[in-house]
C-alpha cells in the first residue's frame, strides 16, 4: 500500500505544484526593461576589462604575463618591456573581448592589482574587430577598485623614484664591506 | 451554391486558423511561461510583442536551409512534412460549431484522429532515423516507442464515450452532451486522454524525444531553417488539436449558454493550450522507463478499467443484453 | 653495484654509494634541495633536502640526515613523507625566503624558478615574518648577465659553478651572516666565457638572461625547440625559444654525450643574428655591377634562378661549413658532383682533410666532448680552445681533477663529496701540458705550458711520440725541450685515459699530424689498454659535414677549361672571408653571381640574384660536429615573407629547371638521395627523429600546457585566428596539442609536474646526470680503423727561428667577435674587445712600442694598421693577429710582416 500511497502523495502533489505556478500569475514582475530602465550595476560586476593606474599615476601592469597564463580563452596577449630605470610595464597589451567569457580570472591572478573588470556590461559590436582593445583603449586614468596599492612600493626591484631598500618593510641596502659583526 | 462557398471558406479558413494558432501559440507560450516565472516574457516586437511569431518565421525562413551530406536526403525532406500533412489533416473533422467545419459530419471522424495522430509518429521516427545522427537516432526511437505504447490507451481512453454515445462521429457526440458533459461520467477516461495526447504531441513533461538535456534537440537536432520551423509548427498543430478533441469528447463541444458556439469552441480550447503550457512550466521530465512504466502498468489498466466499468454501466442502464 | 634501499617503505634499486638525494631523484621521487647540482656534487649547505633516516627496521625514532650528504648503501630505509622531516624542510623554506623579495612578477625566472617550485612543494604558503628584509645593492654584471641580489638564497650554486667548476676568477661571496653577496668585488662584466650558465645553474631570480630580458616572454609562453649550436665546430645541443615570431633566447639542452648541462656565452647570447634587421628578407636581383638590389617576388626569383642555372655544364655550386648539410646536399645535386666545390678556404679545406684523415684512418678514438672530463693527461697542442671551441676548454679544466678524483676514490671519498674532494686535491691539477704560440685560458691549471710557434709546437708533439714509440720519426735539435717531451710522455703513459688535443684554430697541418703522431704512438706504447683519445677540433659547425660530402677545394675552380660565362651559386658564405679579394674576384668575373644566405655581406653586394635563406633557427637540417657525429636542429621560427631554407630554394629551381627527371621534393626525399649517395651518412636519418615520427598518432608539441594569447596574438590583424604553421620537416608540431612523453626521442623543453625550473631535466634521464631516456645523443658516422698500422709524418718541420724585423703573423681565435653568425649579436658585439696585435713583451720593446700603440703591419699582400697589446707569454718572434679583424680582409696565416709603429 506505501507504493499507492506515495504514487496518490505523488498525483496530489503535482497538482499542487500546477496551482503553485498559476499562483504567479499575479505576482510582481522581476523583469528590469533595459534599456530605458538599469539597473545598479555591483562595483564587483564582471564587464569590460581595464588596465589601471597606480595612486602615483605609473601604470600598474608590470608585464608579468599571469593574466594571459589564467585567462581560459586565451584572449589576451602582451609583449613585457622595462624602461632604463628598470620599471616594468607593457609594451604592448591586447584583450580580444570577442572571445572574452568576462570569468574575471585575469584579475584573480594579476599580482599588481592592474587589470581590473568593471561594471560595463556593455560591449556590443557589429564588426567583430571593433573588439580587440589595444593597450590605449584599455588603460583608464585611475586605480580603479584598488585606490591604495602600489606594486612597486613593496616589491624589491629598485625602480626611478625608488630605490633599494625604499619599499614597505624594507631595511637601507647592506653595506657589504663593513667588518661589524 | 452557398453550401459549396461555406466548404470553400471553411477549407481555407480551418486549417489556416490552426497553424496561425500554432504560430500564435509561440508568442502565447513564451509569454505565459514567463508571467509563470514572473517574467515579461517577449514583448519588444510590435505592441506587447505581438509581432515576435512573425520575427520568428522571418528568423526560420531567412536562416541557412542545412541538409547534412550524411543524411538520407528524401527521407530528411519527407520528415516534416507528414507532421504538418497530419497535423493539417486533422482539422478536417473538428466540428468547430454547427455548419462549420471541413467534412461536416465524418462517421468515422474519431477513428480519423487516432490513423492521423499514429501517422505522425513516422515524422519523428523518420526524420531520427535519417539524420544518421546518434542523437536524432536515439530520440526517433524513443518517440517511436513512446507513440506506440501511448497509441494504445488513447485509443481505449476514448472508447468510454464511444459506448456512451454509441457513434464515432463527432459532432454525434458534441450533440450527445446536451445533457451533461462526458467529463462527468468519462472523468478517468479524460484524464488519461490528455495525458496520452500530451504524450502523442510529445510536449513537457513527456518530451523525451527531444530532451536537450540528453540527446542536445532529439530527432530535430540535424534540422535547421523552416523544416525545423516546419516540426516547431507541427507540435503546436498537436496542441491545438488535441486541445480541440479534449473540447469536443468531454467538455461540451461548441455547446454553452449566451455566446455564440464558435466563441464557445474557441474558449475551451484556448484553456486547454493555456493548461498543457501550466503543465509545462510546472512538471519535470520523467526519466525514460518512468514514462514507459506509467503508460504499460498505470495507463492501459486503467483504460480498460474504464471501457469495462463503463460498458458494465451502459448495459445495466439499457439493459439491453443484446 | 646497485643496490636496494627503501624509501617511505617501497623499495628502490640505486648506484651502491650514490648520494641518497641523487638516488631518489633517478628514481623520480619529488625531494626538495637547492645547493646540490648534479655537476656541482654535494656540500650540503642549504639543508632543504632533509630526510628521516632509520638505522635499521626496529628504529621508529629516526633521525634528520641531510639526502645529499649520505651515501646509499644496501638496506638503508629513509622516508621523505615524515612528518618531522617535512616540518623541517618547511621550516627551511621559510627562513630561505624571509628576506626574499615579492618579486616574482617582475622577476624574470618566474615561471621556471626552482625556488619557486621547492617552495610550493614544502607546501610553504604565507610568510610569518612581519619584519623587515634586507636588501642588497645590484651590480652591472656586462652584457649577459643581469644581476638582482635580493633574491639570493645563499645555495653557494653560482661561486662554486663560476669558481670551482668554471675556473672564474671574479665571482666571489662577500660578507657574512645577513650581509652575505654573491657578485664581483666591483661593478664590471663577468669575465668567463661560461657566466651565462649561472642562469640555469642559479635556483632563483639572481643572474638572469639580460639579452631575454629586452623581449621577454615567460617560459609557458615560449615555443621550444630542439636545436644544434652554430657558433662552433663542438654541436652543443640547445632549446630555442620562440614566441610572436621571434628567436626569444637559447637554452642549454642536456646532451649527454656532448654538452651536458652546460653551453659558452656564444652560444647561448650569439643568436641576435637570427632578428637582426641586417636580414636579407626578400629575394633581389641586380641588373648590373655595381647597381642596387632591386627586391623581387619570391615566384619571380625562382623563375630567374631557373633560367641562371638552365646550363648545368656551365655551373659552379660553392657549398658552406656553416650550413647543412642538406642544403649542401641540395646545391650539389642542382650542379653535379664535378662542380660542387667547398665554401672553406684553401687552408681550412686542408686542415679540416687532415682532421678527417687522422680521425678516418688512424686507430685512435675520438672521444666524446663529455668523456673529455674523465681523461686523466692531456696534451693540447697548438690552440686556445676556450676561444676556437669554448666548451672543449671547460671539459679540459674538468679532466684535470680526474687524478685528485680517483685519489678521493682510493681515500674513500665519493665524486659527489664535492668540498671534501676539492679539499683533498687542494691547488693540485691532473696532467696537462699546454704547447701553444700564445697565453691560454687553461694555462692556471696546466702542469707545465710552452710558449712556440706552430712548427716547434709540431716538433714537440713529434718528440713526445718518438719518446712513446720509437718508429715515429726521431726530432734532431730539440734542445731543452727534450726533457719536456719526455717528461709528456711519461705523464701520458701512466694516464688510465690520456688525451691528445688539437685543431684546425692554430692554422698548422703540422700541429695536427703531431698530435694525431702521439695519440698513434700511445696507443702502440699502452699497446693492450684502452686505446687513447684523440680529440680534433674544427673551424665551423659543419666543416666536418662539408668534408664528408666530398667537395672540391675552391682552388680547382680555376682550372675548369670553361672560364668565362655561367653562374656560380653561393650557399650562405661570404668567399671574402675565405679567400682573397683579388681571387674572388677573379672567380666570379664574367659569372653571374647568385648567393644564397640570411645576413648581408660583401659576398651578397656583388651578387645578381639574392635569395633570402633561412637560418638555423628557421629550417630543419643536419649538422656534423667535430667528433663525427651528425646532430639534427629543427625549425623554431617560421620564416616570415620571402625567406625559405636554402635546400628549398635550391630543390624548387631544381625542379623547375630540370621537370623531366625525378628530384627531391622535401628535406626527407633530400636525406634518401643523399643517404644513397654516401653510405657513410645514412645512419645519420635512421632515428626516430624523422619527419615522419608520431607519437600515438601525434607531433610532439612545441608548445607548453599552459601556452597563453592564441586567440589575441593575431587579432590586430585578424580576429579569425590563424591555423598554426604546419612544419613538414620534423615530428614536431606548432601547438600545444600532442604527445607530451619523457620516453620521447625529441624533447622540445624540460617541464615535469611540480617542476617548472629546468630543473625538471632529471625526470628525462634515466639517472640524474646520466643519458636521456628519449633524447637522442646524435649519431656517430666515423668509426677509427682499429686494425691501421701505425702511421707518422715523414717530414718533420723545420724548428722556427725568429726572423730579424719580420714577425711570423699567427692567427689568433677569439671568443667574442671571432665567428661570423655570432658577431652581429648586439650583446656579443658589447663583449667583443677591440682587435689588437698580440706581441711579445721584449719583442715590443725592441720596435719601441708601448702598450696600446697602433702599428701597421706590412707583407706581400697589403698592410694595416692595429692597436698593439705586449704580453709576457707569447712566443718570440711571432705576432698573433685576432681572426675577422675588421678592416684586415682575407690573410692565409701564416705569414711574415714587417712591424711599424704609426702613432701612440
Amino acid at each position: 500500500m506505501g507504493d499507492e500511497d506515495s504514487k496518490a502523495t505523488a498525483m496530489i502533489s503535482i497538482l499542487h505544484s500546477l496551482w503553485r505556478v498559476l499562483r504567479h500569475t499575479f505576482d510582481r514582475r522581476v523583469t528590469v526593461q533595459y534599456p530605458e530602465e538599469r539597473r545598479v550595476m555591483a562595483p564587483r560586476t564582471r564587464g569590460r576589462i581595464v588596465l589601471t593606474l597606480d595612486p602615483d599615476g605609473g601604470e600598474r601592469c608590470v608585464g608579468c604575463y599571469l593574466c594571459a597564463a589564467a585567462c581560459p580563452v586565451d584572449c589576451i596577449a602582451l609583449q613585457a618591456t622595462e624602461d632604463e630605470t628598470g620599471r616594468r610595464s607593457a609594451e604592448w597589451f591586447r584583450i580580444n573581448f570577442s572571445r572574452c567569457i568576462f570569468c574575471g580570472y585575469c584579475e584573480e591572478a594579476c599580482p599588481t592589482y592592474a587589470i581590473q573588470l568593471t561594471p560595463d556590461i556593455e560591449l556590443g559590436e557589429y564588426h567583430r574587430p571593433n573588439l580587440v582593445y589595444e593597450k590605449e583603449h584599455l588603460l583608464i586614468s585611475g586605480p580603479g577598485k584598488y585606490p591604495g596599492y602600489n606594486y612597486y612600493h613593496v616589491a624589491g626591484l629598485s625602480i626611478g623614484g625608488k630605490d633599494k631598500g625604499e619599499a614597505a618593510a624594507e631595511r637601507p641596502p647592506v653595506d657589504v664591506r663593513t667588518l661589524l659583526p | 451554391m452557398t453550401e459549396t462557398i461555406r466548404l470553400l471558406l471553411c477549407i481555407l479558413i480551418i486549417p489556416n486558423v490552426v497553424l496561425g494558432m500554432a504560430a500564435g501559440l509561440i508568442l502565447l507560450e513564451r509569454r505565459l511561461l514567463a508571467v509563470w516565472q514572473e517574467r515579461l516574457g517577449p514583448n519588444r516586437v510590435g505592441p506587447f510583442g505581438l509581432l515576435q511569431p512573425l520575427a520568428d518565421a522571418i528568423k526560420l525562413l531567412t536562416k541557412e536551409d542545412w541538409i547534412p551530406p550524411f543524411a538520407d536526403r528524401p527521407v530528411f525532406v519527407i520528415a516534416p512534412a507528414i507532421v504538418m500533412a497530419t497535423g493539417i489533416l486533422t482539422c478536417a473533422i473538428l466540428p468547430i460549431a454547427p455548419g462549420v467545419g471541413i467534412v461536416d459530419d465524418l462517421n468515422i471522424g474519431l477513428l480519423f484522429f487516432l490513423a492521423m495522430s499514429s501517422l505522425g509518429a513516422y515524422s519523428v521516427l523518420l526524420a531520427g532515423w535519417s539524420s544518421n545522427n546518434k542523437y536524432s537516432l536515439i530520440g526517433g526511437l524513443r518517440s517511436a516507442a513512446q507513440m506506440l505504447s501511448y497509441e494504445v490507451f488513447m485509443g481505449l481512453s476514448l472508447m468510454g464515450v464511444v459506448i456512451l454515445t454509441g457513434t464515432f462521429s463527432l459532432r454525434e457526440i458534441v450533440e450527445a452532451q446536451r445533457d451533461g458533459w462526458f467529463f462527468i461520467p468519462q472523468f478517468l477516461g479524460m484524464v488519461i486522454f490528455m495525458l496520452a495526447g500530451l504524450a502523442e504531441t510529445h510536449r513537457m513533461p513527456f518530451d523525451l524525444p527531444e530532451a536537450e538535456a540528453e540527446l542536445v534537440a532529439g530527432f530535430h537536432t540535424e534540422y535547421s531553417s523552416m523544416k525545423f520551423g516546419v516540426f516547431f509548427i507541427g507540435e503546436y498543430a498537436g496542441v491545438v488539436v488535441v486541445s480541440a478533441l479534449m473540447t469536443t469528447l468531454f467538455f461540451g463541444g461548441w455547446l454553452g449558454p449566451w455566446l455564440p458556439p464558435i466563441v464557445w469552441f474557441m474558449l475551451k480550447t484556448l484553456t486547454f493550450i493555456c493548461l498543457f503550457i501550466l503543465m509545462r512550466a510546472t512538471l519535470p521530465r520523467p526519466r525514460y522507463d518512468q514514462l514507459m512504466a506509467l503508460g504499460w502498468k498505470v495507463m492501459l489498466p486503467l483504460s480498460l478499467l474504464n471501457v469495462v466499468v463503463t460498458g458494465a454501466i451502459k448495459l445495466a442502464t439499457t439493459g439491453d443484453g443484446g | 653495484m646497485r643496490v636496494k634501499i627503501t624509501v617511505d617503505g617501497k623499495s628502490y634499486e640505486v648506484e651502491q654509494g650514490d648520494n641518497l638525494l641523487r638516488a631518489c631523484l633517478s628514481n623520480g621521487l619529488d625531494l626538495p634541495y637547492f645547493c646540490w647540482h648534479p655537476i656541482l656534487g654535494s656540500v650540503g649547505s642549504c639543508r632543504q633536502c632533509a630526510v628521516k633516516s632509520y638505522q635499521d627496521d626496529d628504529d621508529t625514532e629516526g633521525k634528520i640526515v641531510m639526502a645529499c650528504m649520505e651515501s646509499s648503501n644496501e638496506g638503508c630505509r629513509i622516508s621523505i613523507d615524515d612528518p618531522e622531516a617535512k616540518r623541517f624542510r618547511a621550516q627551511i623554506i621559510e627562513w630561505l625566503m624571509i628576506n626574499h623579495p615579492h618579486d616574482c612578477a617582475v622577476c624574470d625566472e618566474g615561471g621556471e624558478c626552482h625556488l619557486q617550485d621547492m617552495t610550493v612543494m614544502t607546501g610553504h604558503d604565507s610568510r610569518r615574518y612581519r619584519f623587515t628584509k634586507s636588501t642588497h645593492r645590484n651590480q652591472d654584471l656586462g652584457p649577459f648577465i643581469n644581476h638582482e641580489m635580493n633574491r639570493c638564497i645563499t645555495c653557494y650554486r653560482c661561486v662554486r659553478y663560476y669558481r670551482d667548476y668554471a675556473g672564474g676568477k671574479d665571482l666571489d661571496a662577500f660578507g657574512v651572516h645577513d650581509r652575505m653577496y654573491f657578485g664581483r668585488q666591483e661593478d664590471g662584466t663577468l669575465e668567463s666565457p661560461f657566466s651565462g650558465n649561472l642562469v640555469e645553474v642559479c635556483p632563483t631570480g639572481v643572474f638572469t638572461d639580460k639579452t631575454f630580458k629586452q623581449h621577454y616572454t615567460r617560459k609557458w609562453d615560449l615555443q621550444s625547440t630542439p636545436s644544434v649550436c652554430v657558433h662552433c665546430s663542438l654541436g652543443c645541443n640547445t632549446i630555442l625559444g620562440e614566441r610572436y615570431g621571434g628567436l626569444r633566447r637559447v637554452l642549454n639542452r642536456y646532451n649527454a654525450d656532448v654538452n651536458g648541462y652546460l653551453i659558452c656565452d656564444r652560444g647561448r647570447f650569439g643568436y641576435g643574428f637570427v632578428n637582426s634587421d641586417q636580414r636579407i628578407s626578400e629575394a633581389g636581383v641586380r641588373i648590373a655591377d655595381g647597381c642596387t638590389l632591386e627586391s623581387i617576388d619570391s615566384d619571380v626569383a625562382v623563375r630567374r634562378f631557373t633560367s641562371l642555372i638552365k646550363n648545368k655544364e656551365s655551373l659552379i655550386g660553392i657549398g658552406s661549413p656553416r650550413a647543412s648539410l642538406e642544403a649542401n646536399f641540395a646545391l650539389r645535386q642542382l650542379v653535379g658532383k664535378e662542380n660542387f666545390y667547398s665554401g672553406a678556404s684553401a687552408q681550412e679545406f686542408e686542415l679540416v682533410a687532415t682532421v678527417v684523415d687522422a680521425m678516418r684512418n688512424g686507430s685512435t678514438q675520438t672521444p666524446s666532448l663529455r668523456q673529455i672530463e674523465s681523461a686523466d693527461a692531456v696534451l693540447l697542442l697548438g690552440e686556445d680552445p676556450t676561444a676556437s671551441a669554448p666548451l672543449l676548454s671547460l671539459a679540459l679544466r674538468q679532466s684535470t681533477r680526474q687524478q685528485s678524483i680517483l685519489e678521493a676514490a682510493k681515500a674513500g671519498i665519493p665524486m659527489w663529496q664535492d668540498a671534501a674532494v676539492r679539499g683533498l686535491a687542494q691547488d693540485s691539477h691532473g696532467p696537462l701540458f699546454i704547447a701553444t704560440p700564445a697565453a691560454t685560458a687553461l694555462d692556471d691549471i696546466a702542469s707545465e705550458t710552452v710558449r712556440a710557434a706552430p712548427d716547434d709546437v709540431a716538433r714537440l708533439g713529434l718528440a713526445v711520440a718518438h719518446e712513446l714509440d720509437p718508429k715515429a720519426p726521431r726530432v734532431v735539435k730539440l734542445g731543452a725541450r727534450l726533457k719536456l717531451a719526455k717528461r709528456i710522455a711519461a705523464a701520458l703513459l701512466a694516464a688510465e685515459q690520456p688525451l691528445v688535443v688539437a685543431g684546425t684554430a692554430s692554422g698548422s697541418k703540422a700541429v695536427i699530424q703531431a698530435a694525431a703522431a702521439v695519440a698513434t704512438a700511445l696507443g702502440v706504447a699502452r699497446a693492450k689498454a684502452a686505446a687513447p683519445w684523440l680529440f680534433l677540433t674544427l673551424p665551423e659547425c659543419n666543416s666536418m659535414g662539408l668534408a664528408l660530402l666530398n667537395a672540391k677545394p675552391l682552388a680547382e675552380i680555376k682550372q675548369q677549361p670553361k672560364g668565362r660565362g655561367g653562374s656560380v651559386i653561393v650557399l650562405e658564405n661570404n668567399l671574402y672571408r675565405r679567400a682573397k679579394a683579388e681571387q674572388v674576384d677573379a672567380l666570379l668575373d664574367g659569372k653571374t653571381l647568385v648567393v644564397l644566405d640570411h645576413v648581408q655581406h660583401p659576398t651578397v653586394d656583388r651578387a645578381r640574384l639574392v635569395l633570402p635563406a633561412a637560418t638555423f633557427a628557421e629550417t630543419s637540417g643536419t649538422l656534423v660536429n667535430n667528433e663525427g657525429r651528425a646532430q639534427e636542429f629543427h625549425t623554431a621560427v617560421m620564416p616570415t615573407g620571402a625567406i625559405r631554407p636554402s635546400h628549398g630554394w635550391l630543390l624548387s629551381g631544381l625542379t623547375a629547371c630540370r621537370p623531366d627527371e625525378k628530384h627531391a621534393l622535401s628535406l626527407e626525399d633530400l636525406r634518401a638521395a643523399c643517404a644513397a649517395e654516401f653510405p657513410e651518412l645514412a645512419s645519420t636519418w635512421l632515428s626516430d627523429e624523422s619527419p615522419t615520427l608520431r607519437y600515438a598518432k601525434e607531433k610532439v608539441p612545441r608548445a607548453s600546457f599552459r601556452a597563453s594569447g592564441r586567440t589575441a596574438m593575431h587579432a590586430n590583424v585578424s580576429v579569425h585566428e590563424p591555423t598554426p604553421p604546419e612544419d613538414p620537416d620534423s615530428a614536431l608540431a606548432f601547438s600545444m596539442e600532442g604527445f607530451r612523453d619523457p620516453d620521447a626521442q625529441l624533447i622540445p623543453s624540460y617541464w615535469a609536474p611540480g617542476w617548472n625550473s629546468v630543473q625538471a631535466l632529471s625526470k628525462f634521464q634515466f639517472e640524474v646526470g646520466g643519458p636521456m631516456r628519449g633524447g637522442k645523443p646524435g649519431v656517430r658516422l666515423i668509426q677509427p680503423c682499429k686494425d691501421a698500422p701505425p702511421s707518422y709524418p715523414d717530414e718533420i718541420p723545420a724548428a722556427f727561428a725568429a726572423r730579424e724585423g719580420e714577425w711570423l703573423l699567427l692567427p689568433l681565435s677569439r671568443v667574442f667577435g671571432g665567428e661570423e653568425l655570432s658577431s652581429m649579436d648586439p650583446a656579443i658585439q658589447v663583449r667583443t674587445s677591440q682587435a689588437q696585435l698580440l706581441l711579445h713583451e721584449d719583442d715590443g720593446l725592441s720596435l719601441g712600442l708601448s702598450e696600446g700603440d697602433i702599428v701597421e703591419i706590412q707583407s706581400e699582400v697589403g698592410s694595416f694598421s692595429l692597436p698593439v697589446a705586449m704580453r709576457k707569454n707569447v712566443c718570440r718572434g711571432v705576432a698573433m693577429l685576432p681572426l675577422d679583424t675588421p678592416g684586415v680582409g682575407f690573410l692565409q696565416l701564416p705569414l711574415y710582416a714587417s712591424i711599424r709603429r704609426v702613432s701612440g
